[in-house]
This record gives structure tokens, C-alpha cells and sequence, in this order.
């Protein structure tokens, strides 16, 4: 709960600080900036498990570490988006926002209970709304905005008649009381199909994906981040313990719907990767297939399968944020977001192609970056059931990945180009940020201690 | 001496290139490296020798094991036996050659040295693994550079080349990957876990319809990296484009990976359905040699002669390993040691030639002994080992792959083994017509321009370069025991394996 309580004090700290004195953008930034980089620290010395609230709210140190990520993910967000925030009108309001659905994620993923989990949902998915339509004078944002909160709505509800329909088939919303209480009858398989599907929704799973792509395209890049990788990285973080525990008797039923679809999720997404010529949409679908591998891992139903779903949502968050950090930084000073328009990049701002490399890469999953390791775990805990034509599948998806990866690469390496992006100059918190997410994809991968750790933290199937 | 040195070496190089300013810091800094790397290899070679003759006969020396991953029991386990020093002592020669050619590379010097490196390191990290996890992971480090160094360095059709190269490469390794996670999960430790380890897995018995799924991915997966038909067509375009440094780099290290790959982990750890499927691969790779052959015998551009004779050359590793006698693979180790360096010798001295009058068509060239003595006698050399003149390596390695095939006494086989002999036919055919062109008759260069190009000779790095990758052609062809005694041992694990039931 102390991770929770201090988010609270800080959004009324900025609360108050908004309505009580006027900064100016520069210092609301460092301020936001070093109360986000207090929290990420404060957060390391958290190690407890229990509950409170009898059974509603849970934490354990898996918890703890899943909340760090996120919270430590946030602040990489934050850094990355003070450039475009410098000119803002609406820092505060924007920070406070970022934070309340933040504090969402939180309770989320402490949830024992759906009910709580729900409540958790509600409170990180209607401020993301606004976020998304915080570029107040471009139309597309608000378009994305509306997109997203009646996308959010419909999952939501589909949520809803699930969370009831489990209610009324069990008589609890307590995770570990479902779990002695589901026998997988039909009306079981009818509410937890009504769950996966708003669960499915959250995180674009193909077929719910259909949202992701508008909603990325017209989002601030920052707000696309951060709708791609934390609120991703929460939902998936809960799905796995709602699977894990709660359904666990239904695990037969459950193993073949994922099996379905994490291969047409890895599938749509790659192939409409390929076609994509706005780097936004390109990370937007890119991600969809990343989903599509994470599911291959969640099938696995194994201690492995949790520890690398967290250790692979870590480095995405590195390896994700690295490459969207390059794309708001030519995006906030240019306004160029086409994949053509970084043909000759390397020419004029070689730091930045490397950066951009590197997290393509690690998003490719090539070594000796630390999305080679995140995938092969992920895939590992697939193939742990014995499944290989998944696996097959997978491996052969990869080869499809790497080409959309490496036409990006190949336009800032190979093409050349009449007018290329000017030279960049970088600004320091962005800087700081891209530096943390290069050196975590060299480090998370090629230092084992980080896995080991996760997995010893995991809890078992 | 630890072998982590050759892991650890490479990157030092790597990242203090990465610190230097201008082309001559660079290419100090990368000829050094790659010196030591020489001298380490060497040290290596004797210390091996030493450590043998002493009588130490466990099966891999050098071994160095630390945990990586506790959960999944991964690894970072290297050591290497006679193979491994032989491939080692390849990349080393193939390394230094190669950077020795692209002494005035201007473009982007630094990143192009860089990633020089960087593949030499894949390629150590990968002949040094014993743990099938780093194998796997210093493989598909070795792809990436090859991508940058095709699609930017390069000509022709680079871009679409390189992707077709790295495409087709990761598919490979993708099929690996299957082939790994099958292997892990149906082999047990007698402790009850899943392992990783090259050494332990061998001493486990995996049962043969296992056997018999996952071999064909393992041995598919490695064989596109070493040419295997139908899965060659990335060999031409890649190696055309390349620039010369990077062809010599892919023909001569990186299509080793896919040999070593396919006889260290597909069939000496699935020896059962090597047995089994040794047909299909026989069969694959007699087609890979006369079709490779007579493919070449078509081609105009020097860069596509090599690069279809290297279909057809690494179609004899394959035979070897196929043929599943000792003597058929310690040939096909032998192809693949001799055919690295004569082939990053035609490399070198194709990319020399173009270097001096623009143009790789065989039609466009003539004479070119009168004006360039030094790269047409290296041009000589390297086309005849290709052709198997007795003295130069090739003879060596390709004689041992015969009479290893003709010990497999099946009378299928033997057609297979006379049809690949008489490829050499072929291969004479290609080899003396491109040559007596290009560098007999009167003297021609595109078509009359002569007089606007500097025909030089060689200038003294290329000299060097020659001269390191000539030496150990000669080297193998006159002595060729050492190189037998060096992996004579490691083949004998092999075939002890293989005939164990």
C-alpha cells in the first residue's frame, strides 16, 4: 500500500502546487521529474507481501517488482516528453493525469479481487482518455481520444457482464475462492470468454486490436508510450495472475483460446506491420505482435512462463520506450513521422540512429541486445508444454518481424535522401532518457542475475 | 589461457574503435586487434598440441564454465577440441586478411571496422560454445554485421541482397531455435533437469522419433547458413553485393558457422536420424555440387563464379558429414577450413582487380598478368586450390571427402561420390576459362578505357593479406597431417557417436 500512498501524496502535491502557485513549464517539469525519480527509488525499498481489506488488496514482492517497472517506465515517459511539454500549456494537468492512472495500474495489479481489479481499470483507463487528447488543437487527437475511451468503454462492459456472470456462477469475486469454486462449466467458460475478450481489448489482442492502431497514430507520442508499453505491461502483469490463479481449473479450456489467439495475434500483427508507412502505426502494430509472443510465453502455465512475461515486459519497456523516444524527438521538432522521412537519417543524427537501431533491434530480438533473451525465454516457456507447432510458428513469425524491423533500419542506414531530418540537438532529459533505455537493453539481457532474480520472485503454476 | 580471450578480444577492439577518430586510427587499432587475435589463435594451436601430447585426452580442453541463466540451467560453457582450433585459426587468418583489403575503406570507416570485428567475435564466440545456448546466441550475433556491411558497404543490388541474406539467415536460425527447444525438453539430467550442455546432452540417449523430428530442423536450420539446396539462392546475390571484405568474411567464416552447426549439434547429438536421413542430406548436397558447377560455368561476373563454386565447394562439407564415415568428416572439416581460406583469397583478389579497373565481367577483362603480376599469380593460386591442384589445400580436403565417401559402402552413395568427383571436371572448366581471360591475351579492360584507370600491382597491405591466406593454403596442401592430427581426435568423438547405437 505504501507504494499507492505515495503516488497519492505526490499527485496532491502537484494538485495543490497547480491550484496554489504559478510555475512556470520549466519548473514544473524538474519538479514532476524529481518526485517520479523519488518514487522509482522509494519503490526499491519496498519488500512486503499480505493483504488488506480482507483478500481485496494483495502485494507480494513479484507485485512489488512489477510495480517498480511501471513506475520506473513512467518516469523514462516523463523524461522523454519534456520537450514537447516545454511549450505546453497544461503540465501540471498532464503530470497529475499520468499519475492517477498510474495509481490505477497499481491497484490493478495488487487487485485479489475483481472487483478491485475492476476499479483499478476504471481509474488508469479514463484519465488515459484525456491524455490521449491532450495535443488540444490537433483534430486527430481528439478523434484518438474519443477511440479510445468508447473502445475502453466496450471492453469495459464486456468486463463487467463477465465479472457477473463469474459472480453468479461462484458466489465470489475473491481470486483464490474462485479458484476452488471453478469446475469450467458452461456458463465458467461464457464469463471467463466475456473476461478474456475485455482483457483481450486492453492489450490489443487480435481480433480486439482494432482501436490500436487510430489510437496510436493520433495520441501524443508520449501518451503512446505510455498506452503501449505500462498500461500493456499492467494488464498483462494481472491477466497472468487472474490465469494463473483464479482459472487455474479451467487451465485445458484456456490453454487452446490462447494457442489460437497468440498465433493470429503474432500473424495479423506482423503482416500489417509490413505495409505500414507511419512509424507510429508501425510501433502500433509492431507491439500487437509482441502481444502475440507474450501470449506464447503466458501458455506456457509455468513459474518460467510468469518470470518471463515480467522479464520480457521489462526490457519492452526499454526497448519500446528507446525507440518511441527517437520518434517524439524528431516528431516534436519536425513533425515528420513517416517512415520515409527517416531515410538518411544515419547522415545528420548518427547518435540517434543508433539508439533507434539498437531498440529495433532488441525489438526484433537479435542478440546481444535483451530482447534476444526476452523472446527466447518467452518462446522456452511456450515450448515447455510441448507444443511445437506454436513454437514453429513463432520462430517462423520472427523471420517476418525482422524484415519490418530491418526496412526501418535499412531506410536510416541505406536510403538516400534529397531532405533528410536536420540535425537534432537533444536536449537533456530526453538525452538521459534514451542513454537509460540503451544501457538497459545491453544489460538486462547479458546479465543473467536480473531473470534469476525475477524468476525466484515468480509464483508457481 | 583462457579462451574467453577470443570473445573478450574482439569486443575490447570493437569498442575502443569505436573511440577513434579518423581512418588511420581506425584501421591501427583494427589491424592490431586482429594481429593479436592471429597470435592468440597460434598460442592456442601449440598449447593444444602441448596439452595432447602430454597425453590429456579428455575430449575438450580449455573449459570454462560459469551459470547464465539458473532457471533454465543456461550456461556460458566454452572449451574446444581439434575443430574448434582449426575454425578458430580459419576466422583468425580470414579476419586479419580482411581488414589488411579494406586498408583504404573511406566510407564510414569507423562503423565498417566495427562491425568487422563484431562478426570475427560472433564467429569465435560461436566455434568456442559448448553450451547450445551461447552456440546460438553468438550465431545470430554473426548476422546482423552481415546485413549493415552488405547493405551499406555494397553494390549492385545491395539493399535487396542484404535483405534476402539476413531473411534467409534468420529463418535458419529460427529453425535452430526449434530444434534447440526440442532437444532441451526430451533430454534429462540425471540430476532431473534440462540442460543446455553440448557435452551432456551427447552422453544421453534421445529417443529416435525425437530424434527424427527435431533433425531436420537443426540440420535445415544450420545447412541455409552453409548453402544447403534448395536453400542457396541467398549465397550469390549476398556475396556479390558484399563488399570485398564482407564477402570474405561470409564465404569464409560465416558459411563455416552452418558446418560446424550441422556436424557439432545436428548429427553428434542426434546421431540416430543422421543415420536415418543421411540419404535426403547426400542427396541434397550431389545436387548442390553439379548444380553449383554447372551454375557457375554460366556466370560472367567474377564475384558470381566464386560465389556459385562456393555452393558447390561447401556442397562437399555436407557430403562428408553425410556420409557418416570418420574419414568423409574430417574431409568435410577440411573442406570447410580449406575452402575458407581460398575462397577469402578469391574474395581478395577479385575485389583487387575491381578495385583497379571497375568492372567484375570475365568478357570486360584481359591480360591483366602483363600490368598486375602480384594479384593475377594470387588470382592463379586461388582458382587452381579451387580446382584441386595437388599442393594447394583444396586437392587435401576434397581427395579425404572422396575416399571418406567411398568407405559408405552403399552403392547409392557411391554413385553420389563419383557423380561429385566428376564436378571437378566442371569446376576446371569454369576456373581455367575465367582465368586464362582475364589475366592471359592481350591486355583489356572495359572494353578499351585502360588508358583512364592506374593499373597498379597490389599495394604492400594487400600483399600481406595474400601472402597470410596463401600461407596456410600451402600449408595445409604439402603438410596436410597436421591439420588431420589437430581434429583427429575430436572426429574419432564424433564417429564414436555416430556408431554407438
Amino acid at each position: 500500500m505504501k507504494q499507492e500512498l505515495i503516488i497519492t501524496v505526490i499527485i496532491f502535491i502537484l494538485l495543490l502546487l497547480k491550484i496554489g502557485k504559478d510555475l512556470t513549464n520549466e519548473q514544473a517539469i524538474n519538479l514532476a521529474n524529481g518526485l517520479l525519480l523519488i518514487n522509482c527509488i522509494a519503490g526499491l525499498f519496498f519488500n512486503h507481501s499480505g493483504t488488506l481489506f480482507s483478500g481485496m488488496f494483495q502485494t507480494n514482492a513479484l507485485i512489488v517488482v512489477e510495480k517498480n517497472i511501471l513506475s520506473f517506465g513512467t518516469l523514462i515517459i516523463s523524461l522523454q516528453s519534456a520537450s514537447w511539454l516545454k511549450n505546453h500549456s497544461h503540465v501540471m494537468e498532464f503530470y497529475i493525469l499520468l499519475l492517477s492512472t498510474l495509481l490505477g495500474m497499481f491497484f490493478m495489479i495488487s487487485s485479489g479481487n475483481l472487483l478491485m481489479f475492476y476499479l483499478g481499470l476504471e481509474l488508469s483507463s479514463i484519465p488515459l482518455a484525456a491524455m490521449a487528447n491532450f495535443d488540444l488543437t490537433k483534430k486527430q487527437s481528439s478523434e484518438a481520444a474519443m477511440k479510445f475511451i468508447i473502445s475502453s468503454a466496450f471492453a469495459s462492459g464486456l468486463l463487467l457482464f463477465g465479472i457477473s456472470m463469474v459472480y453468479g456462477s461462484t458466489g465470489t469475486l475473491t481470486f483464490s475462492e474462485m479458484a476452488t469454486r471453478i469446475t469450467g462449466g458452461p456458463l465458467q467458460v461464457f464469463a471467463f470468454v466475456l473476461l478474456l475478450a475485455g482483457f483481450a481489448f486492453k492489450i490489443s489482442v487480435v481480433p480486439f486490436h482494432l482501436w490500436t492502431a487510430d489510437v496510436y497514430e493520433g495520441a501524443p507520442v508520449a501518451v503512446t508510450s505510455y498506452l503501449s508499453v505500462i498500461s500493456k505491461g499492467s494488464v498483462l502483469f494481472v491477466f497472468i495472475s487472474v490465469l494463473y490463479t483464479a482459472f487455474k481449473p479451467m487451465a485445458g479450456t484456456w490453454y487452446n483460446m490462447l494457442f489460437l489467439l497468440s498465433v493470429l495475434t503474432i500473424i495479423i500483427g506482423n503482416l500489417f506491420a509490413i505495409r505500414q508507412n507511419n512509424i507510429k502505426r508501425f510501433l502500433a502494430f509492431s507491439s500487437i505482435a509482441q502481444i502475440g509472443f507474450i501470449l506464447v510465453g503466458i501458455t506456457g502455465s509455468s513459474q518460467m512462463a510468469v518470470a518471463s512475461v515480467v522479464y520480457f515486459v521489462l526490457i519492452y519497456v526499454f526497448s519500446n520506450l528507446a525507440a518511441f523516444g527517437v520518434v517524439s524527438l524528431v516528431s516534436a521538432v519536425t513533425g515528420r513521422e513517416q517512415v520515409s522521412d527517416y531515410k538518411g537519417f544515419y547522415k545528420t543524427n548518427p547518435v540517434l540512429s543508433w539508439v533507434l537501431t539498437i531498440a529495433l533491434f532488441s525489438l526484433a530480438g537479435v542478440p546481444p541486445t535483451a530482447g534476444f533473451f526476452g523472446k527466447f525465454f518467452l518462446l522456452m516457456s511456450g515450448a515447455g508444454k510441448g507444443n511445437y507447432i506454436l513454437i514453429t510458428i513463432a520462430a517462423l513469425n520472427m523471420i517476418i518481424s525482422f524484415y519490418y524491423y530491418l526496412r526501418i533500419v535499412k531506410a536510416i542506414f541505406m536510403d538516400a535522401n534529397d531532405q533528410p531530418i536536420e540535425r537534432l540537438i537533444i536536449p537533456v532529459y530526453p538525452k538521459l532518457a534514451l542513454y537509460i533505455c540503451v544501457a538497459g537493453i545491453v544489460v538486462t539481457g547479458l546479465a543473467g542475475y536480473v531473470f534469476d532474480y525475477i524468476h525466484s520472485l515468480s509464483f508457481g503454476f | 589461457m583462457s579462451l574467453s580471450l577470443l570473445i573478450i578480444l574482439p569486443l575490447i577492439t570493437a569498442i575502443v574503435l569505436l573511440l577513434c577518430n579518423g581512418l588511420q586510427q581506425v584501421r591501427v587499432v583494427a589491424l592490431s586487434g586482429a594481429t593479436v587475435q592471429l597470435i592468440l589463435a597460434f598460442a592456442f594451436l601449440i598449447i593444444y598440441w602441448q596439452k595432447r601430447a602430454a597425453g590429456d585426452q579428455t575430449p575438450m580442453l580449455f573449459e570454462q564454465d560459469y551459470i547464465w541463466f539458473t532457471p533454465l540451467n543456461i550456461h556460458y560453457h566454452i572449451g574446444a577440441d581439434g575443430i574448434s582450433i582449426a575454425m578458430i585459426l580459419l576466422t583468425a587468418f580470414v579476419t586479419i586478411a580482411g581488414i589488411l583489403v579494406s586498408w583504404s575503406m573511406e566510407k564510414l570507416s569507423k562503423e565498417f571496422f566495427f562491425l568487422l570485428v563484431f562478426l570475427s567475435m560472433g564467429a569465435y564466440g560461436f566455434f568456442i560454445s559448448l553450451d547450445l545456448f551461447t552456440l546460438f546466441f553468438f550465431l545470430e550475433v554473426a548476422v546482423i554485421p552481415k546485413f549493415l556491411l552488405i547493405g551499406i558497404w555494397g553494390s549492385g543490388r545491395k539493399e535487396y541482397s542484404a535483405m534476402k541474406l539476413a531473411l534467409m539467415l534468420m529463418g535458419g536460425s529460427a529453425l535452430v531455435f526449434v530444434g534447440l527447444a526440442g532437444i532441451y525438453f526430451n533430454t534429462t539430467t540425471p540430476a532431473g533437469a534440462h540442460t543446455f550442455d553440448l557435452m551432456q546432452i551427447a552422453q544421453m540417449h534421445i529417443p529416435l522419433e525425437v530424434q527424427k523430428l527435431f533433425f531436420p530442423f537443426a540440420f535445415i536450420g544450420f545447412g541455409i547458413f552453409t548453402a544447403l539446396f534448395p536453400f542457396h539462392t541467398w549465397v550469390p546475390d549476398g556475396h556479390s553485393s558484399a563488399p570485398t571484405a564482407a564477402s570474405m568474411f561470409l564465404a569464409g567464416i560465416s558459411m563455416k558457422l552452418g558446418g560446424y552447426g550441422c556436424l557439432r549439434v545436428a548429427t553428434f547429438l542426434m546421431p540416430d536420424a543422421a543415420h536415418a536421413y543421411s540419404w535426403i542430406i547426400i542427396l541434397l548436397a550431389t545436387i548442390a555440387i553439379i548444380y553449383g558447377a554447372f551454375a557457375t560455368m554460366m556466370q560472367t561476373d567474377l564475384k558470381y563464379i566464386n560465389a556459385y563454386s562456393s555452393i558447390s565447394h561447401c556442397g562437399f562439407v555436407l557430403l562428408g558429414i553425410g556420409m557418416l564415415t570418420r574419414t568423409a568428416i574430417a574431409g568435410a572439416v577440411m573442406q570447410m577450413v580449406s575452402h575458407g581460406l581460398m575462397t577469402a583469397l578469391f574474395f581478395a583478389a577479385i575485389g583487387m582487380l575491381y578495385d583497379r579497373t571497375h568492372t567484375r565481367q570475365v568478357a570486360q577483362l584481359g591480360g591483366l598478368l602483363k600490368v598486375m603480376p602480384f594479384i593475377a599469380a594470387v588470382f592463379v593460386i586461388a582458382g587452381l586450390c579451387s580446382l584441386g591442384l595437388p599442393g594447394l589445400s583444396g586437392f587435401v580436403a576434397e581427395v579425404t571427402v572422396f575416399m571418406g565417401s567411398w568407405q559408405n559402402a552403399d552403392a547409392a552413395y557411391r554413385l553420389a561420390t563419383i557423380l561429385a568427383c566428376a564436378s571437378i571436371v566442371v569446376t576446371a572448366v569454369y576456373i581455367l576459362r575465367a582465368m586464362g581471360k582475364v589475366i592471359m591475351g592481350p591486355l583489356q579492360v572495359d572494353g578499351g578505357h585502360a588508358a583512364t584507370l592506374t593499373l597498379s600491382d597490389a599495394g604492400w597491405n594487400e600483399k600481406v593479406a595474400a601472402a597470410i591466406l596463401i600461407i596456410g593454403i600451402i600449408a595445409i596442401g604439402i603438410a596436410p597431417f597436421w591439420l588431420n592430427e589437430l581434429i583427429g581426435g575430436a572426429t574419432t568423438t564424433i564417429i564414436e557417436k555416430l556408431s554407438f547405437k
